[in-house]
């Protein structure tokens, strides 16, 4: 079967799916996964950028994703003014002494010849810029974290429109990607994966720790919306107006009362879809232009020079190409589609909880998504987001009902069966393992296989 | 004397804060870090099934804890978990040894790239990890018992009469022989034994290992059973230690990864140098040693502040920054890597 019309199948396969999920359970709940699968499969696209185009293993997907979603709060809330007012004095000696430090420590490196006397310099300024430092960031720290610790005790964001966090989120993402790319690239596959593991962890950390800029785990919540309010659609008249036409049939063959209460339910109903319907919108235009800058990308010189950094690095090195840059290059790219889709996500939960970033569900999925999709085409990844994503949500219900089945002949209050039904939902983990092994053997290029070649 | 017993007292407070956590974290860093370097070495690839393995062994040893002790069985002052432990290995080495005939043995064949490899472990992690929380749940358990310390604070202070207190844990005290039992064991086994000098052979030069005829699925074999072991005891240490939680073994896979390159990826001492150089570390940069400097300088220079470097959080940001470290200055590690 040739790609395209197994992607046409795939696609229609997913919308049947959603579409039955649509009439079995409800539109919201449809509506709620189709929002995840757009934004799942953002993801892969960046993740996707850098394994399959390049080659390079990044597994730290979940602390781009964070970064993301940190930007998301900076860009949305409102500055606290107070907290600014307390200490702005102190936290720009800070960073005036942190730049500093990085800029002697960089001096350092490159003008002093290698040896024991540039080991000893590197050490004492970076000792002593951090001291120096933190002399002053200590007590801006504790006098932002003073304020009103209970609902803000941070420093506030830049109290700009939601929708521009995306933007921001992606430069966060491509600016720190930047920074790790310079020290861990030209590492071996295998090392390149363990430092990004580590620097995931790490940013995941800070996001926790540093209550002064991201609240930690007291959480932001609330944040604010680039569509709609429910309970402001309820009340605008152009809504109501809209829904009544909607459900005209329905609506006239009932009496007056009945009527009124009737609407009241739809509109209840028809608001919570509609907010939803506004984020699919604004998350499958994001998708879209990812896609389509994808798709020209690799198809150009630009990506097929990629590909052959990937496919012989010491070949393509003998050809001129500059393959560390290039990598770099990629590295960014890709690090900041994740950060937008990290944004993305933010801003549809409306809140920033650092403690719900995991590995398993934000770094190795993505990688299931990629794999299974078929790296290396972007179509892949976009169907390997849809579909995992539809599975990993719709395997915890299944699973449950399953076991419910499955262990109908032990009696109700069985501890095993009790023990069973309870922890089913962990077997989706087991699931997507085995999907992405069966994947890696019979299929390894994924259901959409990368193109090689040209064309005829 | 007021100076001695103050810096006496602040040596007991190093000791009891730094040293014996430092010993005891580094001592199961250390076993499972050699887990990894040996996979590396002998079938080259990095395993980041390697945490979750641990929690299986871990917890098929709970398991066999539970019953034991729900049946009376008890090893007086030392936990019953020892006596469960040849359970859990078993059971360890029959998933590992299963995983690779289904998973890693196919690979193996076609001479697939490491980082095949790689992702395969990604697909055994899932599953590993899935099987865990399906048995057990993802939430925290305990199992240890019997006697809790071998040195009690109190007890120490009595005795010598200092106001600082010592205390060494069971847990910690066999941590510490355990692996020094075991690590004389593996290296005994490598260095004497045939079998082991075939897998130092193979790791070295595997076309030359097989030329002088090295069976290659009998090394792969001893490997993953000596794996298991190694496993399954770090796991069991450090769930008696600590607690046990399916999440926290995700979370040691990093650590234990920088254990085995910071010493030298494939290289066993190198483990285990690394294991405790992350432990210490580790523990050195997230003590707060406001009292230690409170017994060691006159009153007048008190330090003010906790005098903390990191806060205890970011534990793993260190072992990344050495990992980080090595890789720029020294990249084959402090030992030279890659031969058993």
């Amino acid at each position: 079967m040739s790609n395209a019309r197994k992607t046409w199948l795939a696609f229609s396969a997913i919308a049947l799916l959603l579409l039955v999920i649509g009439f079995a359970q409800s539109w919201n709940v449809s509506l709620g996964i189709l929002n995840l699968c757009l934004i799942s499969a953002v993801m892969a696209l960046g993740v996707n950028m850098q394994w399959g185009y390049a080659g390079l293993l990044n597994v730290g997907v979940m602390g781009f994703a964070a970064l993301g979603g940190v930007s998301a709060v900076l860009v949305s809330q409102a500055p606290v003014v107070e907290a600014w007012d307390a200490s702005w004095g102190r936290l720009l000696i800070a960073a005036i002494c942190f730049i500093a430090t990085v800029a002697v420590a960089l001096l350092c490196y490159r003008r002093l010849p290698r040896g024991r006397t540039r080991s000893l310099a590197l050490t004492l300024t970076i000792v002593a810029g951090l001291a120096l430092t933190r002399l002053f960031l200590d007590p801006a720290i504790s006098s932002i974290e003073a304020i009103e610790p209970a609902k803000t005790g941070f420093l506030g964001g830049m109290g700009l429109p939601i929708i521009l966090s995306w933007l921001f989120g992606g430069l966060v993402a491509a600016g720190i990607a930047w920074c790790i790319g310079k020290v861990a690239l030209g590492l071996r596959a295998d090392y390149l994966a363990i430092a990004t593991l580590g620097i995931s962890e790490i940013i995941i950390a800070v996001l926790k720790n540093e209550d002064w800029l991201t609240r930690g785990v007291k959480n932001v919540t609330g944040l604010s919306r680039p569509v709609p309010y429910e309970i402001d659609l309820q009340s605008s008249t152009w809504f109501i107006d809209f829904i009544r036409w909607l459900y005209d049939g329905t609506l006239s063959g009932l009496d007056a009362a009945a009527q009124q209460e009737a609407l009241k339910q739809f509109v209840i109903d028809g608001s919570s879809i509609f907010v939803k319907f506004c984020y699919t919108g604004l998350f499958a235009a994001v998708l879209l232009v990812v896609l389509l800058l994808s798709v020209r990308a690799l198809n150009s010189p630009w990506g097929r020079m990629m590909r052959a950094i990937r496919d012989n690095e010491i070949a393509a090195g003998a050809m001129g190409k500059d393959v560390t840059r290039r990598h770099l290059e990629i590295f960014v790219i890709g690090s900041a589609v994740i950060g937008i889709a990290g944004a993305m996500l933010t801003t549809l939960d409306g809140q920033f909880t650092p403690t719900s970033y995991q590995p398993l569900r934000y770094t190795f999925l993505i990688w299931v998504m990629v794999i299974v999709g078929g790296s290396g085409n972007n179509m892949g990844s976009v169907l390997g987001g849809f579909l995992i994503w539809l599975v990993w949500i719709e395997a915890e219900p299944v699973g449950v009902w399953l076991m419910q089945v499955g262990t109908g002949w032990l009696d109700e209050g069985n501890i095993l069966r009790l023990h069973l039904i309870e922890n089913a939902q962990h077997m989706r983990l087991f699931f997507m393992g085995l999907v992405l092994l069966l994947v890696l053997r019979f299929s390894p290029g994924g259901i959409l296989p990368e193109v090689v070649g040209r064309r005829k | 004397m007021e100076a001695v017993i103050d810096f006496v007292n602040a040596l007991v407070l190093v000791l009891n804060f730094v040293v014996v956590p430092g010993l005891s974290y580094g001592s199961q860093l250390a076993l499972g870090a050699l887990g990894i370097t040996l996979i590396f070495g002998i079938l080259r690839f990095a395993n980041f099934a390697h945490g979750d393995t641990m929690a299986f062994g871990t917890m098929v040893t709970i398991l066999v804890t539970w019953w034991l002790q729900s049946k009376g069985v008890n090893l007086g002052p030392l936990p019953t978990a020892l006596l469960a432990l040849p359970a859990g290995i078993l059971l360890t080495i029959l998933l590992l040894v299963v995983t690779d005939k289904t998973v890693y043995r196919y690979y193996r064949h076609r001479k697939a790239v490491p980082v095949t490899f790689m992702i395969a472990s990604m697909g055994v992690m899932f599953m590993t990890n899935g099987i865990v929380r399906f048995v057990i749940g993802p939430n925290d358990q305990r199992f240890d018992d019997g006697e809790r310390f071998i040195v009690h604070a109190r007890d120490f202070k009595d005795m010598t009469g200092l106001s600082e207190g010592l205390s060494i844990k069971v847990s910690q005290g066999l941590t510490i022989v355990i692996a020094v039992m075991l690590v004389v064991l593996l290296f005994w086994f490598l260095q004497r034994t045939r079998t082991g000098k075939a897998m130092r052979a193979y790791s070295d030069n595997e076309d030359l290992a097989l030329l002088s005829g090295v069976d290659p699925d009998r090394v792969v074999l001893v490997t993953w059973i000596i794996v298991a072991i190694l496993a399954t005891i770090a796991g069991t240490l450090y769930g008696l230690d600590k607690s046990f939680k399916p999440f926290t073994y995700l979370q040691l896979l990093l650590p234990m990864f920088a254990a085995a390159i910071v010493g030298g990826i494939g290289n066993p001492v190198g483990a285990i140098l690394g294991g405790y150089v992350i432990a210490f570390s580790e523990v050195m940069v997230t003590y707060a040693y406001k009292k230690v400097f409170i017994y060691l300088l006159p009153q007048s220079l008190e330090p003010e502040g906790l005098l903390q470097l990191l806060s205890t959080d970011y534990k793993f940001a260190v072992s990344f920054v050495i990992l980080v470290l090595v890789l720029l200055v020294r990249p084959t590690g402090i030992l030279r890597g890659k031969v058993l």
